[in-house]
This record gives structure tokens, C-alpha cells and sequence, in this order.
């Protein structure tokens, strides 16, 4: 692991977009009165679905509308690693869970699957610009494991066909989430085989939101 | 085997309609008012009557958590915080809470929020869970829209709004101080204990942070009634708990059981064995990352619950299984936690921003066996210079795993250097 | 007060201590040494290093830190014995040296070529309680340094994340502008996106830092702290009195460092009083000149100079002396003797100063500077305290932070605390004055009182709208000088009778000590004595070359009226001589000799007939003097800060180029107006 540093270009500027900044006030107005530091992560985080990462201009807007320091706000962008400080994938950015439980379930194949089809190294971009990939750690899905996350999605119960696979979908489309081998959701495998079980939902509730609304925000083209 | 009448969770997998309606014809949000009326005293006893203990890894008594709270002072109000920065390598329970089951947490937190004297919860959602997050806001609207949220909740007198609110990568946030330091917009850096959180935590202000479980098992505890909790699993262990069973078994799952039952029973039950039949089980990792391993030979009478795994030098944590067969290369497979604690020190004190890379680069050597006897000795002495001198207990669960690799698996790694050593020397 | 101490036991000796102290403080109230990186009394306690850790017996099986905990945290035995604390046990020592050897992994072993080496605690600590060896033979880590300015240097790869210079700055400086990005071993002290510090205190974090990563650029690898030589100094770059060190190798001054003093600068010092040495070797005079007949300076000798002066002073000579700002009081002490002697006249209240003679309590105040730490209501009149004093600006900072309101009447700048701004004249001190102060009643009210109040031109009807509002908040009063001199120029009446323009306008020969801040009219033959060729030497006609503060011995009256006496560092230059001297030379030549030859009679002459500069360091409680009717005229005028410019305000600072450098890369901050 080496400090992530933020990207040497820069945009010259950062705005939130109308919804976001109807609902980045909604979301100051949460936290008690002059407690409206708190806002800071999902404000960053918000910036990063609309611009793809965290800039600059991000981090002193941000500061601006939450009366911080700069200097706080960039410790807490470098500090959270789910904020990109660089450009990622303009279609996906991958992150393969690569921690025990995982690793134990083949997460290693799926990382040199990465490092084949996208970049030798992490957080490089493809050599067409499209994807983009590290390895995190755990990702709290590891009943379904190996598993991967692009943007809110979680793709579950991965194999190394199934992921190749995912890739070509990730630059065709957007492809639905959920588990790879056709589980529901953490049950047993095949669980739901018995008559006893009336499935009375068509998907789970991360896949049924997918389905709704594949993108939360106003995301840049 | 827990009777699926007895589950808390009977939606845990989200199959049955999620809308709020069909919850309410489930049996949550019925009558939640009654409890209150009964007052917070009544509430508190009735956990510390179930004998739960906090789901989140420490197991501390919950009930008697609630009871530190001080009175209500009206420059100084008091939060409930919910801790689903679920991020313990291997657990993944709360999370089908969060998006399957998010009606027994918001009510569980009107009850426990009341009980405390809070009239606001924050629900800290790891930032990973996007979704999940998305679910619980969803339930959360449909809760105000219901009233059972509010300024007269489930029409009980009692003020009460929860807030959602999310991190964005850091597994330190699951440490209460962390959390709240994160909760008030800074980087998730453990603070000093004393003061404790119930006197001055979110804001400067009395706060309990709990885990999702629970805080979710409380209603139901309340409704069927705490002998009825404490019915299940062993004295001081009792209750029904969610499991998270990963890596070498046929099917992993996650399942709601009765607290103490047979590890074995646990896998050979729901998740259909280990790959390759129990006798291929090499070892198991019975409560998440942070707990030392216990070897095959200890997992054949291993009771899920607090007390038994303690005593067996390991600990129940959030009750995420990890299972390992034969085909584990053991050394590496706790590597592979080295390298996330190190990944995830916040960097603040000495020992764990200092000893995680030590350990990880130590244990990276023993993986590939370039490395003298020596150094084994000294990766032991490093994982107790770490363990115990640190701000939080990240220190400490940096140092299990490796204590308990060597408490049980010292053989292996300096077979492996000798191995090492000697084909050297014959390739020479 | 006894009663509420609480026992405890620290290794084995029982203590009574305050139950709010931490076991960090009860054991150095014991003169027991806890080892600590992060940990600084001043600072809020991080609790990060580790390094303090003791046991609590009977506590946790683990040792805890004792910076952060309290004796009240501590429990009491089973039968109500006192709590028991080990510092020196085996798992106290294991403990410590297991810290020491994380923290000495990954810091480079580059003391032969580290700054810091010699007055290092991370090579002492690691000495004293660290182990002789080291089991890490794993690669180390480098980190990129940083570009904080020209003052502090960085060396990054040593830093031990003990995050003092990140409180110091955001803390006591007030500007948030240094952070630790990154997080776990790869976390990183830094700036904010390569910006360099602005604050005027950021010196300060060369001193905290326990290691070498941040060390004094201008200083940098010129000496060995144990080739220094080190003189208890007073800074005079403002009018604070900064306890100082000056360490000089031979002839030369190598650096600049603050000596404690909990009344005035608790440990601090401003940019300016740390990085002026530079102005110190620049700019000298190092010899007496004499203007010639073509309107030239030229160098000359002693005599000739002198020879000058004597053939111009005659008995119906009109000699007026000024006081410059950074003069000490037995310079201006035999001046005024010499000129009392002359029939002359003196006066230290330049340019239109408004300072009432023998109102003590008004020009040096009622309150020493330690009254702003507890003051509950603050009003800054007619000042910048953080261009004009730095150091006193982050005493006001730090008691807004407990709490105190901060109210400004004056230009609006950004003090780096906030506060109500009451408008830019007096009338709203003339509102709570009419309404008797009633939002004020039983409030510790602190008034401090800039020069902007002093320097106008109705000065002394200004002054007494002040007075009425003290009187009316029942309210302490601090006077925030600039000049060094002033206090103690005020103190011997070095004062005319009338005011400061019609005194230069009846004066034909102006014997000036070192004032170099204001013109002086063409029609005046001007004798300038003082230590740098600034403004003062360029208008004089004849120049008479004097030491510096560093190199003689002085006493200066500080703003609050604390006298303090100040060594000699070093040696003079050239030709220069002692400032007393001069004038003892002087008044030979003029035949008025005066009676001391040297400093020490000087100073028993001085002590005889002005006692108050005998009590070193004693601040004496003034009388107050009833104010007076004021006329309402006075209520709309606008007050004006004496200084724009923090780091170019003397002769000494305007040599340096390090304040030049300053000056110039902080232009922007003084003339950025806040929204109040």
C-alpha cells in the first residue's frame, strides 16, 4: 500500500449539479447546528459519482459549504479509501475483494484476470481508458464470496468464467448485479429448492435497487 | 436446529415481500407504543433479563450498556448510534439486516433509542453498502410515512428520527470512537477511553453505539418475551444469533441459529460441510479476522458462543466463520489478514501504524519461507509489543491471528523455512 | 483546597495530587521522568506515541498511557486503598522499548547529518530507554519532504506522526493549514496541497517537533547545538518582551530561540523575533560618518564625528533627543541626562503619539498579560494584536477558545479567532457607556488598547472614552505597545511638554537614538545614533554607530510594565560602541560629563531615581486615574492600526531578507477584510 496522492491534472473547476446541491443540503440538515462537518464524507462521496473521483475543486467546494479547512477536508478524502483521488475507468472501476475469505474462494484468479485484460497495476487505467481496477479489502459480502464491487453494485459468487464475462459486460453495458450462480441472496445454495419456500420477491433488495435506478446520481458522461 | 418460528430474522434473505405492509402483517411495528409506555427501566431490564450480549465482536452485556446512559439533559442530548460499519473480514450479517430486515433495526432503535433518552439515532453504514444504505432509507421513509417515526413515533409520545449515515472505506470505523469521530466529519481515528462514549461521545454528548444485530433483536425480544431469548444457546450465551459461514465449505450462507450450537453442526448443517468432508478441515477462524484460528483437532467439539471459544483461546466476534481446508496454505491465509490490518491501521499510534507493516513484511516471509528461526521468534515478540500498547483494539486484532497461527501451526512455518534451507543448500 | 487532593501511589511514594491532573503531570510533579513524543503541555493531548505508557496496578492487564489519563479515572483498591501507578516496572520498561524500536524502524539513522542531532528526544529517549539493537531488517520507508516556506525545513522521512505541529497550528496559531493525509504507516504530515504556512508563529513548530523532520531553514546545517553559545535575551521586535535565547558561535548570532515565560510568551515566539538574526549581520553601521560639504556621508572617526557635533552644540543650541522603538532604558536614562544637562528636551512619544505622562495605569495598563487567560469578555481597540503581536494574539486565541467573547472596534482583519466587530469608531463604546454597561454586568471584562487609540490626533479625547468605558465595565486594561522602548521611555519621562510637532518644530539640532520610523524636517541638523544604515542614518549628518540589542546588556520595559533585563550575545561590530557609551562620550566632549563610566554605576544611578526598573520581572499594579469629560467629536473618527506590514517594521527586520521574504509572500493575509 502506498499513500494515495491526488492526481497531478486537475479540473479547474467543481460544481454540483442541481439535484446534487438540493441534496447535499438535505443532508447537512441531518446533523445538529454548527455540526455540519459531518456531511463531509457522503459530500465527497456524492462529488465522486457525479465527476468519477474526488478533485481539487472538489475538496475546496466541499470545504466552502461545510466552513472547514481545505487541508481537513483532503485528510479525510486521502484518509476513506473508497475516494478515488485520480481519474478511474470512465465505464467501470473494479474493485476484487481480496481479503481471506475471499482469497480462500479464488479472489487471486480474478485479480490476475485484472491484471491481464486491464492493467498490469492497480488504479492504472486501461489502455483504452474504459476500465480500471484495485483490490480492496473485505467488502462484508463474504458469503458470497469471491465477489467484486463496481460503483454501489456488488457481483457475487464469482468464477473466473463468470467474470470474464462481467468484464465484457462492464464495457457493453451495465450488467445486473447480484450472484453468479443464481442464489438469491446469502442462502445456502439451492436453498429455496424446497417447496416449502414461496419466493414471493423477484430479486434482492441490492439487485431489485439496481434494477430501479442502475446509477444514484446525476453521473458525468 | 432453530425452529423457523424461533427466528428473529424470518425475511433474512429478503424472498417475502419487503414493503412495509407485508412486514407489518408479519408481526413488526405491532403495537411498539406498548413497550415504551412501559418505561425505560422496564425496557432495559428486559435486555439484561435476555442475556444479550452485543453483537458487534466484544459481546459486552447490552442491556447493561443501555443503563450507563445519564439522565437527559437538554444542553447535552443523548444519541444512539447504530454501528453497521460492518467491516470484519468474513461478516456479512448485518448486511442482509440492513437491506432484507430493515424494520426490526428501526423499530429495535425507537425502542432502545427511548430507552436511553435519545431522540436521535444515527445508523453508520459502511460505504461499501450502497445499496443496503439505499434500502434502509427506503424503510426508514417508509417508517415516517407510517408515523412510527417522528415527532410522535408509532404514536408512543416519543420523539424519535433516525438519520442515515454512511463511511467510505475504512475498516477503523467499526471501532466505536472511530466511528464517532467519523460520524462528526473527521478521519476515523480512535479516540482515548476514558471518557467513554456514554458520557461524552457524538458531539461531546452521552452516546451508546451498538451493532446492528443488536439492536435489531430487540423487539422481538420484548414481544416474545426475554425467557423466551434466553431460552436459547448456554447461561451468559444465550439467544439467537446470526452466522456468516465463508470460504472452504460446499455452500456458504448466512443463518440465524441458536447461540452454542456445534460449530460442526453450524457447517455440516447449512452450509453442507467442509469441501471435501470434515476430515479435510484443516483449521477455522469461528468469530471473524480478528480472533486467533482454531486448529481441525478443536473444532470437532467447538460450541459457537462466547464462553467456549474463549476459554479455547479464540472468541466468538461477530460470528463470522472462515473455514480453511487442507488445500490452505495456513501461513498465507493469515498473511492475507497481516496485510489488511495493515491496509486498514489509521496510522495514529506508534505500535500498530509502525508494527502492522512490520508483521505483514515478516509474515509475507514466512509465506514464501525466506526467513530464519530467528525471525519466527521475533514475529511472536512483535505481535505482544503490539498487542496491548495500542489506542484501540486494532492493535490487538492485528496480533491474534498471527498468536494464534503460532499457538497452533508453528510446526508448519519453520518446516517451511527448514525446507527452504535445505533444498537450497541441495540445489547448491 | 488540601481536601480535594487525591492519593495515589507512584512507585511506591505517595503523592497527594489535584484529581484533574493526568499521571503524566502527577508523576512529574514527583520529579518522576515520564518519556513522551507527543505530549506537549501546551498542546491538546494526542495520546498517538505511546512512548508515556506506566502500569496502573490492578487496572488493565496492559499499561496506559499516562498523558491522557486522569488521577480521577484512576480506581481506588478494594478497600479504598490509593491507586497504585509503576513507572519503572518490567512491563513499564518492555513496554517502552517496544515502542522505541516501532518508532526507530522506519526514522532513518542519519544523525551525523540531521539538524536536530544533539537536542534530539527522539535520540535521547532512544538512549535512554530504547535497546541497544535492532531485529528490523526489513526496507524503510521514505517519505517526500514538503514545502512549507522559507523558515521550516523538512526532512519527512523522519517524522514520528506525533501530529504536535498539526495542533500547534491549528491550535495556538489559529490557521489550519497543516494536516496528516494518508492513513496507517503510509500517513504523511503535510501541508495543504503544497501551500506553504502563512502563520507568523510557524517557527514555533520547528521547537515542537521531537525529531528532525521539521527543522529552521535559515539555520540549517550552519552549527552543532553544543558549539552554541546561549544568552538569556528580550526580543524587541515588538513590545511583548519575549523571553529569548540567543546562540551565537563566536562574533556570530546562529540563532533565535524562545525561553519560557508563562506571563508573557509561555514558550512561543513570533516569526519575526526568531528569523530577524539575519538583519542582524546586515545593514551595520560599523563606523561613524560625517556628512560633507557636498551633502555626502562619509566615514570618519570618533573624534571627527564628535569634533562635529561639538563645533554645532553650542549653550543656545535647541537639542531635542527621540527615543527610537528598540532602545533600551539605560540608553535613554543617560540620554536624558545628558540633554537635562544640555537644556534640552526629549520625547519618545513620536509622531503624534497621545500618551499622558504619569498616567501609569493607562500607558502600561492594570492587568500584566496573564489577565487575558481568564477573561470572559475581551475588547481590542484600535489594534491588529496579531500583525502587532503575534504571541499575544494566540493568548487571546486560546482564551476565546475556552470560551471568551472577543469584541474588535477597529479595521476588520482576520485575527485568527472571531469576534464581534463593534464598527470601525467609538460610538459603540459611547452606546454601552449611555446604557452603564448593562450587557456586561459581573463579567470579567479584559480592554486591550491599541495604538490606535494613542496615535491620532485627538488622542487624549480618545483615551478618555476608553477610560469612562473601563470605568463603566469595571474592566481591566492591558495597552498593546509596538515599540520595544516605549513603556520604559514613558516610565522616564522621556517626554516634552508640548506636543510632538511643535517640539521638533522649536528643536534646530535632533539627537536621534535610533528612531528610524518617521521624517524628520530638512531644517534640523541630525545626529543619528543607532546600529543599522536605515531610513534614520540616511537623513542624519552625522552618524554615530551603536550595538544592536544582542550586544549589550539592557533592560526593557515590556507593554504590560515588566521590567527585564537582556545579556549580551556577542560582539560588537566594527566600530560601533555600547549605546550608553556613546552618550557618556558624549557628554565629555560636551562637557557635561555625566557621572558613570559604566553600565553597572549607570544602572545603581538609575535604579536611585527610578526604583520600578529594579524589579526585574515584577509587573506593579498602577493607580487609575478618573477620566475625564470627553467631547463627542471624538466618537466618529475612524481608528487606523499603526502597522500593515507584520514582518518590516524596524531597521533590524527591514535588513533581513528573510523578512523581506516574508513580507512579500504574506502580503495578501493583512489586507484580507473578514466578514464579522
Amino acid at each position: 500500500m502506498i499513500l494515495r496522492r491526488i492526481d497531478k491534472k486537475q479540473p479547474s473547476e467543481f460544481k454540483f449539479s442541481k439535484n446534487n446541491l438540493s441534496w447535499a443540503k438535505k443532508q447537512i440538515a441531518k446533523y445538529p447546528q454548527d455540526r455540519q462537518q459531518s456531511a463531509v464524507i457522503p459530500l465527497l462521496y456524492r462529488a465522486q459519482e457525479q465527476e468519477g473521483w474526488v478533485s481539487k475543486p472538489a475538496i475546496e467546494e466541499i470545504a466552502k459549504m461545510l466552513k472547514m479547512a481545505p487541508i481537513r477536508v483532503y485528510e479525510v478524502a486521502s484518509f476513506y479509501f473508497m475516494f478515488h483521488l485520480s481519474p478511474v475507468g470512465e465505464k467501470a472501476h473494479i474493485q476484487v475483494c481480496g481479503t481471506t475469505p475471499c482469497m480462500l474462494r479464488g479472489s487471486e484468479k480474478l485479480v490476475e484476470i485484472c491484471k491481464k485484460r486491464i492493467s498490469k497495476k492497480q488504479k492504472e487505467l486501461s489502455s483504452d481508458g474504459k476500465l480500471s481496477w484495485e483490490e480492496v479489502e473485505c467488502i462484508g459480502a463474504c458469503s458470497n464470496s469471491p465477489v467484486v464491487q463496481v460503483g454501489s453494485d456488488y457481483y457475487e459468487d464469482l468464477s473466473e468464467e463468470s467474470f470474464v464475462n462481467l468484464l465484457d459486460k462492464l464495457i457493453d453495458g451495465n450488467p445486473e448485479p447480484g450472484s453468479r450462480k443464481k442464489r438469491f441472496s446469502s442462502e445456502p445454495e439451492g436453498f429455496f429448492k424446497s417447496s416449502k419456500f414461496k419466493i414471493e420477491e423477484k430479486t434482492n433488495a441490492s439487485v431489485k435497487l439496481f434494477l430501479e435506478k442502475p446509477f444514484s446520481t446525476d453521473r458525468k458522461k | 436446529m432453530l425452529k423457523d418460528k424461533d427466528k428473529i430474522f424470518s425475511n433474512l434473505y429478503g424472498i417475502k415481500e419487503r414493503e412495509i405492509d407485508s412486514v407489518i402483517s408479519r408481526g413488526h411495528w405491532d403495537n411498539t407504543a406498548k413497550f415504551i409506555k412501559k418505561g425505560s427501566s422496564w425496557i432495559i431490564d428486559e435486555v439484561k433479563k435476555s442475556g444479550l450480549r452485543g453483537r458487534g465482536g466484544a459481546g459486552f452485556p447490552t442491556g447493561l450498556k443501555w443503563s450507563f446512559m445519564p439522565k437527559p439533559n437538554p444542553d447535552k442530548p443523548s444519541y444512539l448510534v447504530v454501528n453497521a460499519d460492518e467491516s470484519e473480514p468474513g461478516t456479512c450479517k448485518d448486511r442482509e439486516i440492513l437491506r432484507h430486515e430493515p424494520h426490526t433495526l428501526i423499530e429495535g432503535c425507537l425502542i432502545a433509542g427511548f430507552s436511553m433518552g435519545a431522540h436521535v439515532a444515527y445508523i453508520y453504514v459502511r460505504g461499501e453498502y450502497v445499496r443496503e444504505r439505499e434500502s434502509l432509507q427506503i424503510a426508514i421513509d417508509e417508517a415516517y410515512s407510517k408515523g412510527f417515526l417522528g415527532k410522535n413515533a408509532a404514536k408512543s409520545g416519543w420523539k424519535f428520527d433516525i438519520y442515515v449515515h454512511h463511511g467510505a472505506g475504512a475498516y477503523i470505523c467499526g471501532e466505536e470512537t472511530a466511528l464517532l469521530e467519523s460520524l462528526e466529519g473527521k478521519k476515523g481515528m480512535p479516540r482515548m477511553k476514558p471518557p467513554f462514549p456514554a458520557m461524552a461521545g457524538l458531539y461531546g454528548c452521552p452516546t451508546t453505539v451498538n451493532n446492528v444485530e443488536s439492536i435489531a433483536v430487540v423487539p422481538t425480544i420484548l414481544r416474545r418475551g426475554a425467557s423466551w431469548f434466553s431460552k436459547f444457546g448456554r447461561a451468559n450465551n444465550t439467544g439467537t444469533k446470526l452466522f456468516c459461514l465463508s470460504g472452504h465449505v460446499e455452500k456458504p450462507c448466512v443463518v440465524e441459529e441458536e447461540m452454542s450450537i456445534p460449530l460442526k453442526e453450524l457447517i455440516e448443517k447449512y452450509a453442507g460441510g467442509v469441501i471435501g468432508g470434515w476430515k479435510n478441515l484443516k483449521a477455522i477462524i469461528p468469530g471473524g479476522s480478528s480472533v486467533p484460528l482454531l486448529p481441525a483437532k478443536l473444532c470437532n467439539d467447538a460450541l459457537m458462543d462466547f464462553d467456549w471459544l474463549r476459554e479455547n483461546q479464540s472468541g466468538l466476534g461477530t460470528g463470522a466463520v472462515i473455514v480453511m481446508n487442507s488445500d490452505t496454505d495456513i501461513v498465507k491465509a493469515i498473511w492475507r489478514l497481516s496485510k489488511f490490518y495493515n491496509h486498514e491501521s489509521c496510522g495514529q499510534c506508534t505500535p500498530c501504524r509502525e508494527g502492522t507493516g512490520w508483521m505483514m513484511r515478516l509474515m509475507n516471509r514466512l509465506v514464501t519461507g525466506d526467513a530464519n528461526l530467528k525471525e519466527v521468534e521475533n514475529l511472536l515478540e512483535i505481535t505482544k509489543q503490539v498487542e496491548g500498547h495500542t489506542i484501540c483494539a486494532l492493535g490487538d486484532a492485528a496480533a491474534w491471528p498471527i498468536q494464534g497461527l503460532f499457538r497452533h501451526f508453528r510446526h508448519e512455518i519453520e518446516d517451511r523455512i527448514k525446507n527452504r534451507i535445505t533444498k537450497n543448500i541441495a540445489a547448491e | 483546597m488540601e481536601n480535594n487532593l487525591r492519593k495515589i501511589i507512584i512507585d511506591d511514594q505517595e503523592v497527594g495530587v489535584n484529581p484533574a491532573m493526568t499521571i503524566l503531570q502527577a508523576c512529574e510533579h514527583i520529579n518522576k521522568e515520564i518519556p513522551r513524543f507527543c505530549y506537549h503541555e501546551r498542546l491538546s493531548i494526542a495520546g498517538n506515541c505511546r512512548m508515556c505508557l506506566v502500569e496502573v496496578v490492578g487496572g488493565p492487564p496492559k499499561p496506559m498511557a499516562s498523558c491522557a489519563l486522569q488521577v480521577k479515572d484512576l480506581r481506588p483498591g478494594p478497600n479504598g486503598e490509593p491507586p497504585v501507578i509503576k513507572t519503572n516496572s518490567k512491563m513499564v520498561k518492555k513496554a517502552r522499548e517496544g515502542v522505541m524500536e516501532f518508532l526507530l524502524i522506519n526514522h532513518p539513522l542519519d544523525c551525523p547529518i540531521c539538524d536536530q542531532g544533539g537536542e534530539c528526544d527522539l535520540q535521547d529517549q532512544a538512549i535512554a530507554f530504547g535497546v541497544d539493537f535492532s531485529r528490523y531488517t526489513e526496507p524503510k520507508r521514505a517519505v517526500l519532504d514538503v514545502d512549507l516556506g522559507p523558515l521550516v525545513e523538512t526532512h519527512m522521512t523522519r517524522c514520528i506522526s506525533c501530529t504536535r505541529c498539526v495542533r500547534f497550528v491549528t491550535e495556538v496559531a489559529g490557521i489550519p493549514e497543516m494536516g496528516q493525509i494518508g492513513r496507517g504507516e503510509n500517513s504523511e504530515i503535510t501541508s495543504y496541497l503544497g501551500k506553504t504556512l502563512k502563520s507568523e508563529l510557524q517557527g514555533n513548530i520547528i521547537d515542537l517537533c521531537p525529531v528532525g523532520a521539521l527543522t529552521s531553514k535559515p539555520y540549517a546545517f550552519t552549527a552543532r547545538p553544543w558549539e552554541l553559545t546561549k544568552t538569556n535575551c528580550i526580543d524587541i521586535m515588538d513590545a511583548l518582551g519575549s523571553n529569548i535565547r540567543i546562540d551565537s558561535k563566536g562574533k556570530k548570532i546562529m540563532r533565535i530561540l524562545p525561553r519560557n515565560h508563562d506571563g508573557i510568551n509561555e514558550e512561543w515566539l513570533s516569526d519575526k523575533s526568531r528569523f530577524i538574526w539575519d538583519g542582524l549581520n546586515k545593514q551595520r553601521l560599523d563606523a561613524p560618518y560625517v556628512r560633507n560639504e557636498e551633502g555626502k556621508l562619509k566615514v570618519s572617526s570618533w573624534s571627527e564625528a564628535f569634533d562635529v557635533i561639538l563645533k554645532k552644540i553650542n549653550k543656545s543650541s535647541k537639542i531635542l533627543a527621540l527615543a527610537g522603538d528598540l532602545v533600551s532604558v539605560e540608553t535613554l536614562f543617560s540620554t536624558k541626562e545628558l540633554i537635562r544637562n544640555l537644556g534640552g528636551r526629549t520625547e519618545c512619544r513620536i509622531f503624534n503619539a497621545c500618551i499622558p505622562p504619569n498616567d501609569r495605569a493607562l500607558y502600561a495598563g492594570t492587568a500584566p498579560i496573564t489577565a487575558i487567560n481568564d477573561s470572559e469578555i475581551i475588547f481590542i481597540i484600535g489594534s491588529n494584536p496579531r500583525v502587532e503581536s503575534p504571541v499575544l494574539n494566540a493568548r487571546i486565541r486560546s482564551s476565546w477558545l475556552k470560551g471568551a467573547e472577543v469584541n474588535l472596534i477597529g479595521e476588520n482583519s482576520d485575527l485568527t479567532y472571531g469576534y464581534n466587530h463593534l464598527g470601525t469608531n467609538l460610538i459603540e463604546l459611547d452606546k454601552i457607556i449611555k446604557n452603564n454597561g448593562k450587557f456586561y454586568k459581573n463579567r470579567k471584562v479584559l480592554i486591550i488598547l491599541g495604538q490606535g487609540i494613542f496615535c491620532r490626533t485627538d488622542g487624549y479625547e480618545a483615551l478618555e472614552v476608553v477610560k469612562k468605558f473601563k470605568e463603566t465595565l469595571s474592566a481591566e486594561l492591558i495597552s498593546l505597545h509596538v515599540a520595544a522602548s516605549r513603556v520604559g521611555a514613558m516610565d522616564l519621562n522621556f517626554v516634552s511638554d508640548s506636543d510632538y510637532k511643535s517640539t521638533v518644530d522649536w528643536s534646530d539640532v535632533i539627537l536621534n537614538i535610533g528612531m528610524d520610523e518617521y521624517e524628520i524636517p530638512d531644517d534640523k541638523f541630525v545626529i543619528y545614533q543607532g546600529s543599522h544604515g536605515d531610513r534614520g542614518a540616511n537623513r542624519a549628518d552625522v552618524i554615530l554607530p551603536s550595538c544592536a540589542f544582542s550586544e549589550e546588556s539592557g533592560i526593557f520595559m515590556n507593554t504590560e510594565g515588566r521590567p527585564q533585563l537582556s545579556l549580551k550575545a556577542c560582539e560588537k561590530i566594527g566600530n560601533a560602541r555600547e549605546n550608553w557609551a556613546i552618550i557618556r562620550a558624549l557628554s565629555e566632549k560636551l562637557d557635561c560629563t555625566l557621572e558613570y563610566n559604566n553600565l553597572d554605576e549607570l544602572r545603581k544611578k538609575l535604579f536611585s531615581e527610578y526604583p520600578i526598573f529594579a524589579s526585574l520581572d515584577k509587573v506593579k499594579s498602577n493607580s487609575w486615574v478618573k477620566s475625564t469629560k470627553f467631547t463627542k467629536n471624538c466618537l466618529k473618527v475612524d481608528l487606523k492600526n499603526i502597522w500593515s506590514d507584520h514582518y518590516l517594521t524596524n531597521p533590524i527586520a527591514r535588513s533581513s531578507n528573510i523578512m523581506a521574504t516574508l513580507s512579500k509572500n504574506n502580503k495578501e493575509i493583512y489586507n484580507k477584510k473578514v466578514k464579522s
